[in-house]
């Protein structure tokens, strides 16, 4: 900070140069001062490992690339006929996408509910928001195999509420077409929550006191306070919790294999799930089609989300 | 952190609050609000977890059903030791830390050195450069094709394919913190080292690198826990050729041939979970203050 306060060094407008290499002169230009070659190794990975994969995907989705083929030719768009032929690309980019939709929305409500209880810096609450982020920490692969644990017929959440009602209670909560992606969507949200929680609790600390006080004086309630004042103000926090829970739940693998592994009957199949598995049949440029797709999706969906969530943000300050 | 400085509003309701009024609701929502939290507590986390430590406690037979019941007689410590030499998890953990350290370093490096580049220097091509540096923040990985790259590059497999691919996935991450974070530092300390007769390589290691502390380490504790809890990629590159914590869980987990050993897999998640765990309770407040502070504002 004691930089700013130092007089800035004035430098000659033309640098010599035949004074460079080894012998260090102050008055160089600024071009040499950040050289372009610190950007090669990181250019480097960021090429041969994400920007030429992606390329390919462009390439191979159009090709017969399998293991049982020894060579590779193109087919056009025949993956993709074959694809929505069998109504899977559609299925499973609706289901992706529906995931992503309920977890981005879930994630967020659990989240600003925990933040709004545990906004008090009391003793409890700092243990409470310690617990709550614990699920985040843990791998999700392990969060799914808990709750298929728990959600099966004759398991823990069944037994607790045959307590709470007095019968026997055998709902199979992973074995429904219909309900079973919200059901994995919820357990997404709960293994999230604790990171959108702290990111709420942020945001709701950077909202200013006498912007409060104001509203109490002119008799606003809490939910009318919260509801015209706090949540507006907590725009730039909804904009980060919904993007990174949209991106990585469309993203999503780990909790749906270890808990539906894609089922009953394909109704939990998110485009990684069906990658996964055709990629294991040895039908790579199937699990290719899809990866494509999923990166389209992607593209198409998350700079409008991102950028009409930025909007809102402006509109405030 | 910056909790005590703010006023409270729920404190300011409170005691500006007519008399009555806080007679009649400050013993309710003395106890109302600790009770819902503890509540909230127990059914969100304290079932589930409950039920991983009694299944993990258990024997094959008692746990076929996994449930919330007190095993008969506790086994954890036998199960521990069953998962550490079935499921390999000594070669797991070295193998997880084989390819997350210098994934995590490589990125760090190489992040900030491109950050500072892409921080100082203002034209079209940089502009460029570092729009497509951070897309992969929102743009998922090639997973497929990749693998397919590495197989000509001769890297399949291998445990520097699995740490190109994470340093590619998650070099976005750091150039996106970190060029953010360089902007705010004034050139004027770089000029006074300059004019030291400092070149690019001292001023960067010597004066950048070191005010990147805070920033660096928000992404490493990110980046760590991707790339530590990550089995999805790790599947595709290294599966069934190196052992990685979520791997062998995933085959421990799907080994079963009829029945999942649940006993097994819960001891299994114990396990692994706690290196992190024991590093997120030591250094909780720095964790939570990193990873808070460049989101909301």
């Amino acid at each position: 900070m004691t930089a700013q306060l130092t007089p800035r060094r004035t430098r000659p407008s033309h640098p010599d140069p035949a004074i460079t290499g080894s012998v260090p002169t102050p008055g160089r230009a600024r071009r040499q001062d950040h050289p372009l070659w610190f950007l090669i190794p990181a250019l480097a990975v960021l090429v041969v490992f994400f920007f030429i994969p992606t390329l390919f995907n462009f390439v191979y989705a159009f090709t017969n690339w399998s293991s049982f083929h020894s060579d590779i030719q193109f087919v056009g768009g025949d993956n993709f006929t074959a694809l929505l032929q069998n109504g899977t690309l559609l299925a499973d980019l609706r289901t992706t996408l529906i995931y992503a939709v309920l977890v981005a929305i879930l994630q967020n409500l659990f989240g600003l509910v925990l933040a709004l209880v545990l906004e008090a810096d009391t003793r409890i609450n700092r243990i409470a928001r310690t617990a709550f982020f614990v699920p985040v920490v843990m791998s999700a692969l392990a969060v799914g195999y808990i709750f298929q644990a728990l959600l099966k017929p004759e398991g823990g959440l069944n037994a607790i509420l045959g307590f709470f009602l007095g019968h026997e209670v055998t709902i199979a909560w992973l074995g429904s077409t219909t309900w079973t992606l919200l059901v994995v969507a919820i357990i997404h949200a709960w293994k999230w929550m604790g990171l959108s929680m702290l990111i709420y609790l942020a945001g709701l600390k950077t909202i200013p006191g006498d912007v409060l006080e104001a509203a109490r004086i002119d008799g606003s309630g809490w939910w009318s306070t919260f509801r015209s004042i706090r949540f507006p103000l907590l725009a730039p926090a909804v904009t980060f919790n919904v993007a990174t829970a949209l991106l990585g739940s469309m993203n999503g693998f780990d909790i749906v294999q270890a808990t539906t592994a894609g089922g009953p009957g394909g109704s939990t199949e998110l485009l990684n799930i069906f990658i996964f598995r055709t990629f294991g049949q040895g039908l790579f440029a199937q699990a290719t089609t899809m990866s494509l797709s999923l990166f389209v999706m992607v593209t198409l969906l998350a700079f409008p989300v991102i950028y009409f969530l930025r909007k809102r943000e402006d509109v405030l300050s | 952190m910056t909790v005590t400085d703010l006023p409270l509003p729920a404190d300011q309701r409170r005691r500006s609050a007519p008399e009555t009024q806080l007679r009649r609701r400050r013993p309710v929502s003395h106890w109302l609000q600790p009770t819902i939290v503890v509540l909230l507590v127990v059914a969100l986390l304290g079932v589930p977890f409950w039920m991983v430590v009694v299944t993990a406690g258990k024997d094959q037979a008692e746990a076929l059903n996994p449930n919330l019941s007190l095993p008969s007689h506790w086994q954890l410590l036998e199960n521990f030791g069953t998962v550490l030499t079935q499921g390999r998890m000594v070669p797991a953990f070295l193998g997880s830390m084989l390819v997350m350290v210098p994934s995590v370093l490589g990125v760090l490096i190489l992040g900030s050195m491109a950050s500072w580049v892409l921080a100082r220097r203002k034209s079209r091509l940089i502009s460029v450069v570092y729009a497509l540096g951070i897309s992969g923040i929102v743009l998922p990985p090639a997973v497929v094709t990749i693998v397919l790259l590495l197989r000509q590059l001769g890297l399949a497999g291998t445990a520097v394919g699995m740490i190109g691919v994470y340093m590619g996935m998650y070099l976005s991450t750091v150039i996106f913190f970190v060029t953010g974070f360089v902007r705010t530092i004034p050139v004027e300390l770089e000029e006074a080292a300059r004019v030291d007769g400092a070149g690019p390589v001292r001023v960067f290691a010597r004066i950048i690198l070191p005010l990147l502390g805070p920033t660096l380490a928000t992404a490493t504790i990110l980046i760590c826990l991707y790339i530590w809890n990550d089995v999805f990629y790790a599947l595709f590159v290294v599966g069934g050729r190196l052992d990685t914590l979520p791997l062998n869980l995933y085959q421990v987990a799907s080994s079963g041939l009829y029945l999942q050993n649940w006993h097994l897999i819960f001891a299994y998640v114990i396990l692994m979970s706690l290196p992190l765990l024991l590093t997120f309770v030591v250094m909780q407040r720095k964790i939570i203050a990193g990873i808070t502070s460049g989101a909301v504002k």
